[in-house]
C-alpha cells in the first residue's frame, strides 16, 4: 500500500533475555512491513550512539515508537542517552531545527503496577500521562506530535496467554497506526492508545 | 680468494636455500630439513655444484652455533640459569656418561679396542645444538618443559666438549697434542696459553671469564649508549658482531669453547637495556650461518661410501638412535618428564651433533680411529642429523596423539558426549584470555595448542585439549570443526591463521571464524577472506592505555573514555578507506612484510584528510546559547520600543 506510514521502533531493554512481556511484544512486530525494528542495546552495547545514523533513521520514518519497560517512572538509560545526543539543537529543535517537524512519536511501555495504582492519591500518586510528560514535552519541542501511549499494566501478574493477548493487541495497534486507521480526534482525546483500540475493535465488529 | 668464485658460490648456496626451505616448510618439514636437503641437492652426488670446499664452508658456518648460543644467553637471566643447574649438571652428566658407556659397549662388540670405544662413545653421545634448538624454536617448543630440558643437556654437552678434547689426546698413541691446539684443530691457530704451565693456564682462563662478566655487567651499557648515540644503525650492528666475534676469538685464544664464551656473554647481557637491539642485529646472521651450516652438512654426506656399505651404515645409524633414545627416555622419566614431554625430549636429542665432525676429524688426524671407521661414523653422524627433523615430525603426528588419547580416556565419556561449541586455536597470551572469559561464563571450549606443559593443567580444569599444530587438517577435524559453531584463531602466526581460515571456509562453511589479526595489512587480508569477526591483537589495549594517558593529563575520565570511543569509530572508517586503496593498489601492499612504518604513514595520511569529527555535539550548548541570546536581545528591543 502506497500510503502506509513508515514506522521506526526504538526498542530499549537492557536484558531482553530476562523479559517476559517486552520480548513477546517485540516478536509480534517482526514481520510487519514498512517497519524498522531498531534495538538500541543491541546496536550500541557501549552506549556509543552513532548520532548521524540515528538522525538518518529518523528522517526515513514517519512514526517513531519508543518501546521499553517503565523503569523508575521513566525509560532505561540508553533511551535518555539517545534523546540527549540525537535530538540536536539545529536538527530537532531551535529556530532552524525543524527536520523532524510533523512526525508522530508514541511511547509503548510495560509496568508492574496496575492502572489503578497510577492515579492521584493512589500508590504511585501520578498518572502515566503525568509521568510521561517529559517525553511528551520533548516531542513537542521538536515540532512533532505525541500520540497516546500504549501501556501494558500489571506485567508481573500476566500469564503466558494474557501476554499473548497483549502482544497481539500491540501488533494490531501498530498496524492500525501504520495504515492510518485511527480517527485523529480519538487519538487526541485518549489517555492510552489501548483505549482507542477498544473503540476501534468495537467498530470493526 | 677469487671474487668471482665467491659470488658464484654465494649464488648456489642462496638459491638452494631460497628454493628448498620454503618448499620444506610448506610441506610441514621445517627449515632444518629444507637446508639439509638443499645441501644434498647441490652436493657432489646430485648436482655437483659444490665440492670439497663444503667442509671449509661448514667450519665457517659453525660460527652460527656460536651466535645462536649468544642469543639464547640473552634470553636467559642468570637467576633462571641457576634454577636450571640441576638439569644442566645432573641430567647432563648422566646423559653423557650413560650414552657414552652404552655406545662404548656396542663399539667393543663391533671389535674396536678400549680407547677407541670410549672415544666413539663420547663423540656420539653429543647431540646437535644447532638442529635441536632451531627445530624446537621453529615449533615454538623451546620454552616448554621438554624444550628447557633439552636445552640444559645441550648446554652441558657444549661444556663437556672441552674435557673430551682433553681426554682424547691420551688415547692418541703417536702424536702428542695438547688440549688447546686440539681445539684449534679446525682453525689452525695456536692458543696463546699453550706454552704456559697448568696453573697459569687456569689463571688466564679465569681472568678472561671474569673480564667478560665485568665488561658485560658494568661497561657494556655505556659502550652501547655511546655507539647508539651515533644513530648509525650499521655501526651498532658492527658493534654487536664485533662483540660476538671478539669473545669467540678470545675464548679460543685461552682454549675455551667459543660457544660457551658467547653464551656466557649473552647471559651477562640479558639484563642490559640494549638486549633487544643486540638480538635483532645478530639474529639474521645467526639464521643465515646456521642455514649455511646445515647445507654444508647435507653436502658433506658421502654417498659413495653409503652406497658401498649401506647395511653396516644403516645398522649403526639405527643402533645409535635407539641407544641414545633409550638413555634419554629413561633419564627423562627419572627427571620428571611426563605426558609426552619425555618423548619430545628423547626424539629431539637422539642424533649426534656438529661437534662430532670436529672431534672425528681430530680422532682421524691423531690416528685414534682408522680411516674407514672414521668415514663411516662421519656419514652416520650426518645421517642422524638429517633424520632428526623426520623423527620430530613422527613424534608430533604419531606419538603425541597417542598420549592425549591415553590420558583422555578415563574422563572421555563425560566430556566427549557433547561437542563443544567453540574451538580455540592457539592458547598463548592471546588465546588464554578468551578461554578464561568463555570458561567464566560456562561455555565449553576445545583448545588446540602445541605446548605439552599447558595441556595437563588445562585438562585438569575441564578444557578439552588437542596437542599439535592447529593448522593440521586432521587435528581440526578431531577437535570437532564439523560440529562446533565458532572457531577462534588466536595463534601467533599470520600465515597459519590465513591457512586455517582458508581451509575452514572450504571445508566447514558453517563454522564462524573469529580471528586475531596482527597488523593493518593482516586486517585487510582477513577482511578479504570474509572472516566473521577480527580484532587487531594489541589495538584495544593501546586505546585503553591512551585513555589513561589522557586522564593523567587532566582530562575528565568520562571525556577521555568518550574520546577513545570516537577515535575507535573514526579508526574503523579510516580502515575501510585504506582497505579500498589497498584493493585498488594491491601491488603496494602485496608483501605481508610491508614495513610497519609504511603502514603507519598511510594511516596518518588518512587521518589528516579527515580530522575526527566533534562527537557528542548535543552536549555542547554553544549554538543553543547563541540562539537564546538572540531571542533575548530581540525581546529586549521590542520592550524598549
Amino acid at each position: 500500500m502506497g500510503d502506509q506510514k513508515r514506522i521506526l521502533i526504538l526498542f530499549a531493554h537492557p536484558a531482553i533475555q530476562k523479559s517476559r512481556v517486552n520480548s513477546r511484544m517485540a516478536e509480534a512486530l517482526q514481520d510487519i512491513g514498512n517497519l524498522t525494528f531498531h534495538n538500541l542495546y543491541e546496536e550500541y552495547p557501549d552506549f556509543n550512539i552513532d548520532v548521524k545514523q540515528e538522525q538518518e533513521l529518523l528522517l526515513q520514518h514517519d512514526i517513531i515508537i519508543w518501546h521499553h519497560p517503565f523503569y523508575w517512572y521513566s525509560s532505561p538509560s540508553i533511551l535518555k542517552e539517545w534523546i540527549d545526543l540525537v535530538l540536536e539543537h539545529g536538527f530537532a529543535y531551535g529556530r532552524k531545527g525543524t527536520m523532524l517537524k510533523g512526525k508522530k512519536v508514541m511511547t509503548a511501555i510495560t509496568t508492574g503496577g496496575r492502572r489503578e495504582a497510577y492515579q492521584e492519591g493512589a500508590f504511585n500518586n501520578f498518572t502515566i500521562r503525568q509521568l510521561l510528560s517529559p517525553f511528551e514535552q520533548t516531542v513537542k519541542l521538536c515540532y512533532m506530535d505525541y500520540l497516546p501511549p500504549f501501556v501494558v499494566h500489571g506485567s508481573h501478574l500476566l500469564n503466558e496467554e494474557e501476554i499473548g493477548i497483549q502482544a497481539a493487541l500491540y501488533r494490531d495497534a501498530v498496524l492500525a497506526l501504520r495504515d492510518g486507521l485511527f480517527e485523529e480526534e480519538d487519538l487526541q482525546q485518549a489517555d492510552y492508545l489501548n483505549d482507542v483500540m477498544v473503540k476501534f475493535q468495537q467498530s470493526l465488529n | 680468494m677469487h671474487q668471482q668464485d665467491f659470488f658464484f658460490q654465494a649464488v648456489i648456496y642462496l638459491t638452494a636455500a631460497v628454493i628448498s626451505v620454503p618448499v620444506a616448510k610448506r610441506l610441514g618439514l621445517g627449515s632444518v630439513l629444507g637446508y639439509l636437503l638443499a645441501g644434498i641437492l647441490i652436493g657432489p652426488y646430485v648436482l655437483k655444484l659444490v665440492g670439497a670446499e663444503g667442509s671449509d664452508v661448514m667450519h665457517f658456518a659453525e660460527f652460527g652455533v656460536v651466535m645462536m648460543l649468544f642469543l639464547i644467553g640473552l634470553e636467559l637471566k642468570p637467576a633462571l640459569l641457576w634454577k636450571m643447574r640441576k638439569s644442566i649438571f645432573g641430567l647432563g652428566t648422566l646423559q653423557m656418561v650413560g650414552t657414552a658407556l652404552a655406545i662404548g659397549c656396542f663399539a667393543l662388540i663391533f671389535g674396536l679396542n678400549f680407547p677407541q670405544s670410549i672415544t666413539v662413545g663420547l663423540i656420539l653421545a653429543l647431540s646437535s645444538t644447532a638442529i635441536v634448538l632451531q627445530s624446537l624454536a621453529e615449533k615454538g617448543m623451546l620454552k616448554n618443559q621438554a624444550g628447557q630440558t633439552s636445552f640444559s643437556v645441550l648446554l652441558f654437552q657444549d661444556i663437556a666438549v672441552i674435557p673430551i678434547l682433553a681426554i682424547l689426546p691420551l688415547f692418541a698413541n703417536q702424536v702428542h697434542l695438547d688440549i688447546s691446539s686440539a681445539i684449534q684443530a679446525d682453525s689452525g691457530q695456536a692458543s696463546i696459553v699453550s706454552g704456559l704451565p697448568g696453573w697459569q693456564q687456569v689463571l688466564v682462563i679465569l681472568s678472561v671469564v671474569a673480564g667478560i662478566i665485568f665488561i658485560g655487567k658494568f661497561l657494556a651499557r655505556y659502550i652501547f649508549r655511546f655507539i647508539a648515540k651515533s644513530k648509525l644503525r650499521e655501526i651498532f650492528t658492527a658493534a654487536a658482531l664485533l662483540l660476538v666475534v671478539a669473545i669467540a676469538v678470545g675464548m679460543s685464544q685461552v682454549g675455551l669453547s667459543p660457544a660457551l664464551g658467547t653464551f656466557l656473554a649473552g647471559v651477562v647481557l640479558a639484563d642490559n637495556e640494549y638486549r633487544h637491539e643486540l638480538e635483532t642485529d645478530i639474529e639474521p646472521f645467526k639464521g643465515l650461518l646456521l642455514g649455511l651450516f646445515f647445507i654444508a652438512v647435507g653436502a658433506s654426506i658421502d654417498f659413495s661410501l653409503l652406497l658401498a656399505k649401506p647395511l653396516i651404515i644403516f645398522a649403526i645409524l639405527g643402533l645409535l638412535i635407539v641407544i641414545k633414545f633409550g638413555v634419554l627416555f629413561l633419564l627423562g622419566r627419572i627427571f620428571g618428564l611426563r605426558s609426552g614431554n619425555e618423548m619430545l625430549f628423547s626424539f629431539a636429542l637422539a642424533q649426534t651433533g656438529e661437534f662430532a665432525f670436529v672431534l672425528l676429524s681430530f680422532s682421524g688426524q691423531s690416528a685414534i680411529l682408522d680411516k674407514e671407521t672414521n668415514g663411516i661414523l662421519m656419514i652416520v653422524v650426518a645421517l642422524s642429523m638429517l633424520i632428526t627433523p623426520l623423527l620430530l615430525i613422527l613424534n608430533e603426528k604419531l606419538v603425541q596423539p597417542l598420549y592425549l588419547k591415553k590420558e583422555n580416556e578415563p574422563e572421555a565419556d563425560e566430556i566427549d558426549e557433547q561437542d563443544n561449541p567453540v574451538i580455540i586455536a592457539g592458547f598463548g597470551r592471546f588465546g588464554v584470555v578468551i578461554g578464561r572469559f568463555l570458561k567464566a561464563n560456562g561455555i565449553r571450549a576445545t583448545i588446540l595448542d602445541n605446548n605439552p606443559d599447558n595441556i595437563q593443567v588445562l585438562r585438569k580444569f575441564g578444557f578439552k585439549v588437542f596437542y599439535g599444530d592447529a593448522s593440521r587438517h586432521d587435528l581440526l577435524r578431531a577437535a570437532g570443526a564439523g560440529t562446533a559453531k565458532v572457531i577462534i584463531l588466536a595463534i601467533d602466526d599470520r600465515e597459519k591463521i590465513n591457512n586455517i581460515a582458508e581451509h575452514i571456509k572450504e571445508e566447514y562453511p558453517h563454522l564462524k571464524i573469529l580471528a586475531r589479526s596482527m597488523d593493518v595489512s593482516h586486517f585487510f587480508e582477513m577482511e578479504d577472506m570474509q572472516v566473521h569477526g577480527q580484532r587487531r591483537e594489541t589495538y584495544d589495549s593501546s586505546v585503553e592505555l591512551g585513555i589513561m594517558a589522557l586522564s593523567e593529563l587532566g582530562f575528565r575520565r568520562y571525556q577521555a573514555y568518550r574520546l577513545a570511543r570516537t577515535f575507535k569509530h573514526h579508526d574503523l572508517a579510516i580502515m575501510k578507506e585504506l582497505h579500498k586503496i589497498w584493493k585498488e593498489d594491491s601491488g603496494k601492499y602485496i608483501l605481508a612484510s610491508r614495513k610497519l612504518s609504511d603502514q603507519l604513514e598511510d594511516l596518518l595520511m588518512a587521518e589528516q584528510a579527515g580530522p575526527i569529527q566533534e562527537a557528542d555535539s548535543a552536549w555542547d550548548a554553544a549554538t543553543l546559547r547563541e540562539e537564546i541570546r538572540e531571542i533575548y536581545e530581540s525581546i529586549k528591543k521590542e520592550k524598549e520600543l
